[in-house]
Formats: structure tokens, sequence, C-alpha cells
């Protein structure tokens, strides 16, 4: 609960920049920039394609970039999947839309103390903590924006990366983990400097695990999904 | 209000949707090998340890990434910190952005 509010400040500053960016670039109306939040529904795709419609990109570019960038959530989507075994094809459908880095690392850790699915683990996060005061935050950025001339003056442009090494921390549950998201940071910096950094995002969150793997496993908590108590 | 930009948020979720149901939907992917089960539970810290140093170690100029040194590193820093001693990502985010104001009030990039 407390780690959802964190998630909830996050996602409502995060939507509040994004909201306050997509005014300021001046390509983006009120209603579409809130159209993209509650459809796109993907912050930092969300993010990049202000730039992209800036820079005057093609859109099928637009949505080749754009579906690079979320390919992550193939992997998010495939490590939650043993644990919504049995769960109605409409609720898994919809559980898909509102699947984001913060939902996924709030339920996932979730899931793994319980040993088990939990509704609320899931429902809570996606729709609670990151959907409505994402969506809030950007309509209040959108229509409030003009009035803050520097964002990062209060602190707003830290919250993203402070949470998601924060989420990340709460996944650490032994060696394996840690070499993981420490392969995966350099890997992704890395990758961003020498291509790009929707290329590191995917090099890093894709080859870190590989890294873990090679690590002997250091805990004593599940690592398998399958081997715990599911529904 | 112009809604131009309308069809391309319903583009964007036309390409992100799939990507976020293939596993959901696909009744199969229960049935991985263990290998690759372990593999998808180290998504999580890789992925989100990639975006948060990315996001602090990475800036794009004029087209080209560049390496960067700053105050959010110190916030991220204090939160990872915080978290991992408190277990409590509230007050981790509390102090990152406190970090960052105090920072900037004194003068810091």
């Amino acid at each position: 609960m407390v780690d959802g509010l964190g998630i909830m400040v996050s996602a409502a500053g995060f939507g509040f920049v994004y909201g306050l960016t997509a005014r300021t670039s001046g390509h983006f109306s009120p209603l579409e920039a809130g159209a993209m939040s509650l459809i796109a529904f993907g912050g930092a795709a969300q993010f990049a394609a202000i730039g992209y419609v800036a820079s005057g990109l093609a859109w099928p570019a637009i949505g080749l970039l754009t579906l690079l960038l979320n390919a992550r959530h193939v992997l998010y989507s495939a490590a939650l999947a043993p644990w919504f075994r049995g769960r109605s094809l409409v609720e898994r459908a919809l559980a898909a839309h509102l699947l984001t880095d913060e939902s996924f690392a709030l339920a996932i850790a979730h899931f793994k103390r319980l040993g088990r699915f939990d509704a609320i683990g899931y429902w809570y996060p996606a729709i609670v903590t990151t959907l409505i005061p994402w969506n809030i935050a950007t309509f209040a950025g959108v229509m409030l924006g003009d009035a803050i001339i520097e964002p990062s003056r209060f602190g707003i442009d830290v919250i993203f990366p402070a949470a998601m090494a924060g989420l990340g921390v709460g996944l650490v549950t032994g060696r394996r983990e840690l070499v993981a998201a420490i392969a995966g940071a350099a890997i992704g910096v890395a990758a961003s400097l020498a291509i790009s950094p929707t290329i590191g995002i995917i090099a890093g969150g894709m080859l870190g695990p590989l890294v873990g793997l090679l690590t002997p496993s250091g805990s004593d908590a599940p690592t398998d999904p399958g081997n715990a108590k599911l529904p | 209000m112009s809604t131009d930009l309308v069809p391309l948020a319903v583009l964007m979720f036309a390409v992100t949707y799939p990507s976020r149901a293939i596993g959901l939907l696909n009744p199969a992917i229960d049935r991985l090998p263990r290998r690759a089960l372990d593999y998808l539970q180290l998504v999580g810290p890789a992925v989100l340890a990639a975006l948060a140093a990315v996001n602090v170690m990475v800036a794009t100029t004029d087209g080209r990434s560049v390496f960067v040194v700053g105050l959010p590193w110190l916030s991220v820093v204090a939160c990872i910190g915080i978290v991992a001693w408190r277990r409590n990502l509230f007050l981790g985010l509390l102090a990152a952005v406190a970090i960052a104001i105090a920072g900037r009030t004194a003068g810091l990039p």
C-alpha cells in the first residue's frame, strides 16, 4: 500500500511533466495529450512521441519506434502470465492494456510475497496508483503547466528515474536479480550511447537477465512462479 | 481544439497492446521451460534498472546521445538506498525530490 502511494506520486509527477511538455511543445492540444494518456497509456513512449511529432517524423516511423520502446512489455506480460493462469479472457485482455512498468513491478512483487495471484494486487496498482493519477496529472499539466516555468526546480524530473530504480530494488530478492539489474543498467547505458536510448532500454532489459542467469542463485525466494502456489 | 493527433494515439495503442497481451492471452506461455521462466523473473529488475540508468545518465542533444553526470544521480542513489534500507518507496521518492530541490536551490545542475 505504501509502495502504491509512492507510485501514485511518481505517476502524478511524471504525468504532470508529460502534460506540461506536450503543451509547451506547441503540437498537442489538451484533448490530444489526454487521448495519448488514456489510449496509448505508455509514459516513456508518450514522451518520445512529443519529440517525434515535433521533429516531423512520419507516423509509421513513430509506430515502429513505439513498438520498439514498448517491446519490454512482452517480457512483463510473459512473466505475469503464470500468475494469471485460470483468470477469464476478458480479465486478462483488460489487464494487458493496464500493464505498465509500475503495475508490473508492484503486482509481481505482491504475487511473489503471497505465492499466488491476488486480483486487488493487480488492479489496485494498475488503476488506482497508475491509470487515474497519470490521466488526472496529464490534464493538470496541460491546463496548468504554463504557470510552472522550470519543473526541474521542483525535482519533478527525478521522480520517474527514482521510482524506476526504487521499484527495481523491490524486485531484487537475490544475487541473480542484483546482477541482472546491474548488467541491465550498464548495457542499457552503453547501448544508448552507441545506438539510441530506445535500443538501450530494450538491450538492457533483454541482455541483463542473461547475465543474471550466469550467476549462481543466492536466494531462497522462488524464481519460478510455476513452483509457487497458484490458483 | 485540434484532434489531429488522436489517431496517432490509437496507432500507438495498436502497436503497444500486442506486446502487453501476448503473454497474458497466450495459454502456452506458462508451459515454458524452467530456464525461460527463470529468465523472465529477471526481466523486471533489468528493465527497471535500464530505464532508471538511461534516464539519468544519457541525454540526447542534436540527435546524439551523450553521457551526463548530474544531481539526478544523487537523487536516484538516495532513493535506492532508502528503499533497500526501509523497503519504503514513498520515503525514497521524497528523499530524491528533496535532494533535487535542495541541490538546484544551491545552483547544482
